[in-house]
């Protein structure tokens, strides 16, 4: 039985929706894009235009009301759950409330390197991509990092192009801008094909944020409308601050991240009834000794753990920013702190969690945390799969068996059932003797997740996926995508891609 | 007949079936028993010991190898004592007086009984005098001595005492010609505590065992 909490029970978790229900019929969410007024005002939602501050000429976004009968219809249009395949089209992990599944968080402008946070290159991207490839616990990877060596415009693309050539495992990624979308979808239908092969066999989701308080940007809902119409997946994230840009109590900032969310869930379906989607939370508290919104704060956790409640009473697969540390160093913080949120994590039955590698109020990864994170997410896992009778019950034939050959360590019992029911870490995770911990050197956690790392990528076998041979066109067609989206970025120099292939100089 | 190095490999991958087989063969086509032994088995051991040494095996992989080997030694045990071929050695274990702890003692000896040595385990809470007797009737040169208990590895001490006190540590006792040697190991002990308990040798764990006998061994 896969153990559950609920941090919300069933009644605070209905009124929590009721009210988000009725603050969007009667406040309404401030929608920038003409576009996506058009859909809305198509399906009988009521805008009035506002002015911005109250005192300017420019009249600002649109409000618009969205009655209870339009956010229930497309509740029920929307999927309870969605599949996504690798590289090869190969079905890699379904987000559909049957267990959680862990994705690097994404977006850092940051790498801790030797203990120094600096700008993130592509050699960076290309190697996190290589780990997270050999990291089974890890179901999806993420463009963790911002790329700070190619023009910006294509920051975010160039980003994903990496991770299509270095792991073939879906990606959890985000668009900038609508011409990063652009070229973004033209990545991910050369990647798999063409646009129908990625609409049946999904390889990314992408990412959506509300602006809080209850705001929906162009670039933001486009971004619903666009990935909706294409099939592309999407996890809608909003991150109201409680006690700054939302309600200090961590129910008053539950009703108003599921107005938020629910704003964008009626966009998404009305662009496209059915499309997959996930209901996504990175809301935080407000640290106000700081100005910062701590991710990995107690509350934070709470938080995502509510969300992830309300989003399975409307019956959708859930996503959350949890399972990451503010802490600037791989440290005692990190650990707990990612430990307790993907323990909670798994509690709350959270489908997606995006988090491993992430320091610093996610604004730091690190590939050696990526390595302790990956063991933290199978330790949680393994609590997720909880405690279950297998075939050994009566015990009394194995009792038996122990006392007669004095263990049972070879039992046909034991070889059958051990690496099911006992997790056995990798090196990063300290269970040595203390001789055998001297005689190797005393290592510390970060000499072990920084030697563990560097074996990874130092041993990294060869892409499952090989682009020189299957997949020839694709490739060429990706490099053809991105080398064009460069030009016209005014890139006159790209970083190597490491793949040996000279694709990519304009 | 398939090469000696294919039956070393079966026993390497824990397969008794392969591991009989290949042993049958080899005995079928003439092949000594003591080559067979040293070629084959000992040296599918000493890779498995090796690989588990390196950590790049875990302990029920050398346990599955064991168990190939002592399949093997069913057939060829008798033809090693036909032809008066002596084993790898025998080896006294006990957990000391006073001491009910026998994990390591027990990982010890299966440890030692997977690289081929006859191993005459007396238990846990053993007394002084009954090292001495399984010494004595076994012909042993090696005794392994396990405490937990900072309270009990004095005892250690008592054993090696009582083993001098019967002259079983001089030159030429026991079956060896250097006298019995003593390895010793448990949690609070280290090779400084070992040296001063009057030990030959310190054992951090099971996986050094089947070396540090051989090391004692060879002395």
């Amino acid at each position: 039985m896969r153990p559950r909490i609920d941090l919300l029970g069933p009644e605070l978790t209905d009124l929590i929706i009721a009210e988000a229900v009725g603050l969007l019929g009667s406040v309404g969410v401030a929608i920038e894009d003409e576009q996506t007024l058009e859909l809305l005002a198509s399906h009988g939602a009521v805008s009035h235009r506002s002015r911005s501050n109250g005192a300017g000429t420019d009249p600002g976004p649109c409000r618009v009301r969205l009655g209870e009968e339009l956010i229930q219809r497309t509740l029920a249009t929307a999927p309870p759950g969605f599949q996504l395949f690798d590289l090869a089209g190969v079905p890699a992990y379904a987000v559909d409330g049957s267990t959680t599944s862990f994705v690097p968080a994404s977006a850092a402008t940051r790498l801790l390197d030797q203990n120094e946070a600096r700008p993130p290159r592509t050699a960076d991207l290309i190697a996190c991509a290589r780990l997270v490839e050999q990291l089974p616990g890890l179901a999806a990877q993420s463009t963790a990092m911002v790329p700070a060596d190619v023009p910006e415009l294509v920051s975010d693309s160039w980003r994903l192009y990496l991770s299509l050539l270095h792991c073939t495992k879906p990606v959890v990624t985000g668009a900038f801008s609508l011409e990063g979308l652009g070229v973004i979808e033209a990545l991910l239908e050369a990647a798999r094909g063409d646009a129908e092969a990625l609409r049946s066999h999904p390889l990314a989701v992408l990412t959506c944020c509300p602006t809080s308080p209850l705001g929906w940007s162009r670039t933001s809902s486009r971004t619903l409308i666009r990935c909706a119409r294409r099939g592309i997946p999407v996890e809608i994230v909003a991150m109201p601050l409680a006690g700054f840009i939302a309600p200090v109590t961590l129910t008053g900032t539950l009703v108003q991240q599921t107005a938020e969310t629910l704003a964008g869930l009626v966009i998404h379906q009305l662009a496209a009834p059915g499309a997959p989607l996930l209901w996504g939370t990175a809301a935080a508290i407000f640290d106000i000794r700081y100005e910062t919104a701590p991710i990995g704060a107690v509350e934070t956790m709470m938080m995502a753990c509510g969300s992830a409640r309300i989003g399975q009473k409307l019956g959708l697969p859930t996503q959350a920013y949890i399972a990451l540390s503010d802490a600037k160093l791989l440290d005692a913080q990190a650990g707990l702190e990612t430990s307790m949120g993907a323990t909670l994590a798994v509690l709350a039955g959270i489908d997606s969690v995006s988090g491993p590698g992430m320091l610093d109020l996610i604004n730091c990864f690190s590939l050696e945390k990526l390595v302790l994170d990956h063991e933290i997410c199978c330790m949680a896992g393994r609590i997720g799969r909880g405690l279950e009778p297998t075939d050994d019950q009566p015990v009394q034939p194995l009792i038996e068996e122990l006392l007669e050959q004095r263990h049972l360590l070879i039992a046909d019992h034991t070889l059958r059932n051990i690496a099911t029911e006992i997790n056995l870490p990798g090196s990063t995770i300290d269970r040595a003797s203390r001789e055998r911990w001297l005689a190797d050197g005393a290592q510390t956690l970060g000499h072990r997740a920084h030697a563990e790392a560097q074996r990874l990528l130092q041993h990294a076998p060869p892409l499952a996926v090989p682009w020189a041979e299957a997949l020839s066109d694709r490739r060429r067609e990706l490099d053809r995508i991105m080398l064009e989206a460069a030009r016209a970025a005014g890139a006159e120099h790209l970083p190597e891609t490491g793949t040996g292939a000279a694709a990519c100089s304009p | 007949m398939q090469p000696l190095s294919e039956l070393a490999r079966s026993l390497c991958a824990g397969d008794d079936a392969s591991t009989v087989r290949l042993t049958r063969a080899a005995i079928d086509a003439g092949t000594p028993p003591e080559i067979i032994l040293s070629d084959g088995l000992i040296a599918g051991m000493k890779v498995i010991g090796e690989q588990f040494r390196r950590h790049e095996v875990f302990l029920p992989a050398v346990l599955l190898a064991a168990r190939a080997m002592h399949r093997g030694m069913e057939l060829l045990r008798p033809l090693l004592a036909a032809a008066e071929v002596s084993g790898q050695g025998t080896v006294v274990l006990g957990t000391v007086r006073g001491d009910v702890h026998d994990i390591g003692k027990n990982l010890v000896a299966i440890m030692l009984e997977g690289a081929g040595y006859e191993v005459v385990d007396l238990g846990h809470d053993v007394p002084a005098e009954r090292f001495v007797e399984a010494v004595e009737q076994s012909g042993a040169r090696v005794v392994g001595l396990s405490a937990l208990l900072t309270t009990t590895m004095s005892a250690m001490a008592d054993v090696i005492a009582e083993l001098t006190r019967h002259g079983l540590r001089e030159p030429g006792t026991g079956s060896g010609q250097a006298g019995v040697r003593v390895l010793v190991g448990g949690a609070p002990l280290n090779a400084e505590i070992a040296r001063s308990l009057g030990a030959d040798a310190y054992c951090p764990d099971a996986s050094s065992a089947a070396a540090s006998v051989a090391s004692l061994l060879e002395e």
